[in-house]
């Protein structure tokens, strides 16, 4: 076991002599186009993230912020620009290499996504059992280190039927950073939590960041926790980046939109109604082509 | 020209169905088999085959115990009761046992494939095991393929054997066909490699068919309620109308007229 | 996830299908004789065949001994030839003097090839039929028509 962890030590201080020398930028994306089906979701984004650094991405609903993460994992490809993880360019590499690579990622999705059919130590060992040779007592005692890291020790042995939502995200955490992987993405990890998980949450992704040394990317739109912990944040609406900055920068900004956002506005740039004909029209029963003619008879006839 | 349109772009969407699907099946079967798998595996041939067994045994004691019944009342009007074995086991093994296990396979095991890999689909669970550099398709979709294209064949036998032993329930202890002739005449009328055989090449393309019908609608179903149910009842729909048509292509070939 | 009771379980499911199989091809097909492999052909020429069909059985006296495997028309005498492949157990028994009959099962039954083995002389050493033989002596399926016919001509000539 002590040999287990010399060699990761040893690995996470020649990853960072190696990485010193490169640039410090993990994922870099420039110019990334993406639409699907005719419907544009980003039109020519270009976003950096450093390395050790916790990242947030925000914006609001149904803007696509899993969509990005999907991109820069490899699952989905852009129609445009390129997308570099580590010096490799994601859509460019073999399916092979693509493996290989996302081996140093892992992506924290909104509901988990544990596997039903097992316990939670056997996800948590999933990976391990995957992609190393470890021996089972090997892998027995990082799955409980990492489960301690998470707070879930005690649960090893329920099944995720048995977890609330905010334990089996954590679950699904300690799953996610079985393999030490340089990058984690976190996929929506406040939403619907009660404010002690989501503390125990955002204490988890900070302490886990610098302790293991990782580059975290947080795509949410809760943006009180996610600016207390976070060093640089982009606001994503209307198929691009609106705002950027660390979150000092970006709550001093003078954009409409990102003040509606940052302050939780009704109304503002985003509007609070759908589209829709004229409220007396629709209580009078009236069609918009009738409320059309109606409105430019009244208008010329003068009320 | 609306319904020509439409006639097109649905034509154009199966067709791009059927390469999704081809896609997948590819995927899932000609990658490097891992060893690592069988227990995986196994483990399906449980789930299909196994949790199957109940209703195909009760189905093939019924359909063989019916078949004698109604066989014996026409038969014994021409004084050919004794054939009632050689009608019972060629209807089994040529057709019934073929079809109907497929059919009864495609509703409880197809359907339950469906839900399972839509909900997993669904759950994102199948995502995160791209994002583990797991590939979904040989870990998910091709162990529960081979256990299915291991189990159908099985089933089938079993439905057979099960129903030529129920018609002879009927026909020789109740009714009071002669147990000799009843087998005797079967042996000489049946073939191992004609009929047996035949039979069982059947429930293996059958089985081929319902399990690629079950794994790409459970993979390609839209991730809400609505679109998990109306995956399940199309794979048991397709399935069925596939396995009823197949079947009839296949006795053609086989035991058309030459 | 494949716990003791699982492996146990598709054990058993293995065991019944294998006992299925079985009880298959030894009830049901009689694999022992009818799938035997080795045969050798013997061919035959008839004026006609009737109803006989390939896979037919040929019999002696009753017993299985071969199957009909293909009938054609001979392309120079324009006549049906039966080829049947005969179980290797009979080899050098039927002497070429041996006769052969299409014949029915029953009254609605299946049409069938009837052997009969010739007359082997004492002391002198008989010629068996073997691969590739000849049946000399044939009698054709009785058809239906002719035997009508041959009815109405009795009746009329008698009367």
């Amino acid at each position: 076991m002590t040999l287990y962890l010399e060699q990761q030590c040893s690995q996470i201080h020649h990853n960072k002599e190696v990485n010193s020398l490169m640039s410090d930028t993990l994922v870099d994306i420039q110019n990334m186009s993406f639409s699907r089906a005719e419907r544009v979701i980003y039109n020519d984004i270009s976003l950096q993230v450093q390395k050790g650094k916790i990242t947030a991405v925000m914006g609001p609903s149904g803007i696509g912020k899993t969509t990005l993460l999907k991109i820069i994992g490899g699952q989905l490809s852009p129609q445009s620009g390129s997308v570099v993880f580590a010096g490799e360019n994601i859509h460019t590499v073999s399916r092979k290499r693509l493996y290989e690579v996302r081996r140093k990622m892992s992506m924290l999705f909104q509901s988990g996504a544990l596997f039903t059919n097992i316990s939670v130590f056997d996800n948590v060992a999933f990976p391990l059992r995957e992609h190393t040779k470890l021996s089972e007592s090997i892998i027995h005692t990082v799955v409980m280190l990492k489960l301690e890291a998470v707070g879930l020790r005690g649960a090893a042995d329920l099944m995720p039927s048995e977890l609330s939502g905010g334990m089996a995200r954590r679950a699904a955490l300690a799953r996610a950073i079985a393999l030490d992987p340089e990058l984690i993405m976190y996929d929506e990890p406040f939403a619907g939590q009660d404010p002690i998980s989501m503390g125990v949450l955002v204490t988890l992704i900070k302490q886990l960041n610098r302790a293991l040394d990782l580059t975290s990317i947080v795509v949410t739109h809760d943006v009180t926790e996610v600016l207390e912990i976070a060093d640089y944040a982009y606001i994503l609406a209307e198929k691009s980046i609106i705002g950027e900055g660390t979150p000092a920068q970006i709550k001093a900004s003078k954009s409409e939109l990102v003040q509606q956002f940052l302050q939780g506005n009704a109304d503002g740039p985003v509007p609070f109604h759908f589209p829709a004909p004229s409220l007396a029209d629709a209580l009078l029963g009236k069609s918009t082509q009738d409320s059309a003619s109606n409105s430019t008879a009244k208008s010329e006839g003068g009320r | 020209m609306n319904v020509f349109v439409n006639l097109g772009a649905t034509t154009l969407h199966k067709l791009q169905a059927i390469g999704n699907a081809s896609l997948m099946l590819w995927g899932a079967l000609f990658a490097v088999p891992r060893l690592k798998n069988i227990p995986l595996t196994i483990y399906q041939i449980y789930v299909l085959g196994v949790q199957s067994l109940l209703i195909i045994i009760v189905s093939g004691l019924f359909i063989g115990m019916v078949m004698a019944l109604q066989g014996y009342t026409i038969l014994v009007n021409y004084g050919a009761e004794g054939s009632l074995g050689p009608m019972v086991a060629l209807s089994l093994l040529r057709e019934l046992g073929p079809v109907v296990t497929a059919l009864l396979f495609a509703g409880r095991a197809g359907s339950a494939l469906t839900a399972e890999i839509g909900l997993m689909k669904a759950t994102e669970q199948l995502s995160s095991l791209e994002m583990m550099a797991v590939d979904p398709l040989r870990r998910v979709i091709a162990p529960r393929f081979w256990a299915g294209m291991i189990s159908m064949p099985m089933l089938a036998i079993i439905f057979s054997a099960v129903g030529i032993l129920g018609g002879h329930v009927v026909g020789v202890d109740w009714l009071g066909v002669d147990a000799g002739s009843y087998w005797s005449i079967m042996q000489a009328t049946v073939e191992w490699e004609a009929d047996v055989l035949n039979g069982v090449i059947k429930s293996v393309v059958f089985g081929l068919v319902v399990l690629w019908i079950a794994l790409y609608k459970g993979y390609s179903a839209i991730p809400t309620s609505e679109g998990i149910s109306k995956a399940t009842t199309e794979t048991v729909v397709v399935s069925s109308l596939t396995i009823l048509g197949l079947d009839f292509v296949l006795t053609a070939l086989m035991f058309g007229v030459n | 996830m494949t716990s003791r009771k699982t492996e146990l379980l598709v054990g058993i499911f293995v065991a019944i299908t294998i006992a299925a199989t079985l009880l298959l091809a030894l009830q049901v097909a009689n694999k022992g004789v009818s799938g035997s492999s080795e045969t050798y052909t013997v061919f035959a020429k008839f004026d006609n065949i009737g109803g006989l069909k390939a896979r037919s059985s040929v019999k002696v006296g009753g017993v299985v001994v071969g199957r009909v495997s293909r009938i054609y028309l001979d392309d120079k005498e324009l006549i049906p030839v039966v080829q049947m492949e005969i179980s290797m157990d009979y080899i050098n028994t039927f002497p070429e003097t041996s006769s052969v009959s299409i014949l029915t099962a029953g009254l609605l039954g299946e049409q069938y090839v009837g052997l009969q083995p010739g007359f082997i002389f004492p002391g002198e050493d008989p010629i068996f039929l073997e691969q590739d033989s000849f049946v000399v002596d044939t009698k054709s399926a009785l058809v239906l028509e002719d035997l009508i016919g041959q009815f109405l001509f009795s009746r009329d000539s008698s009367s």
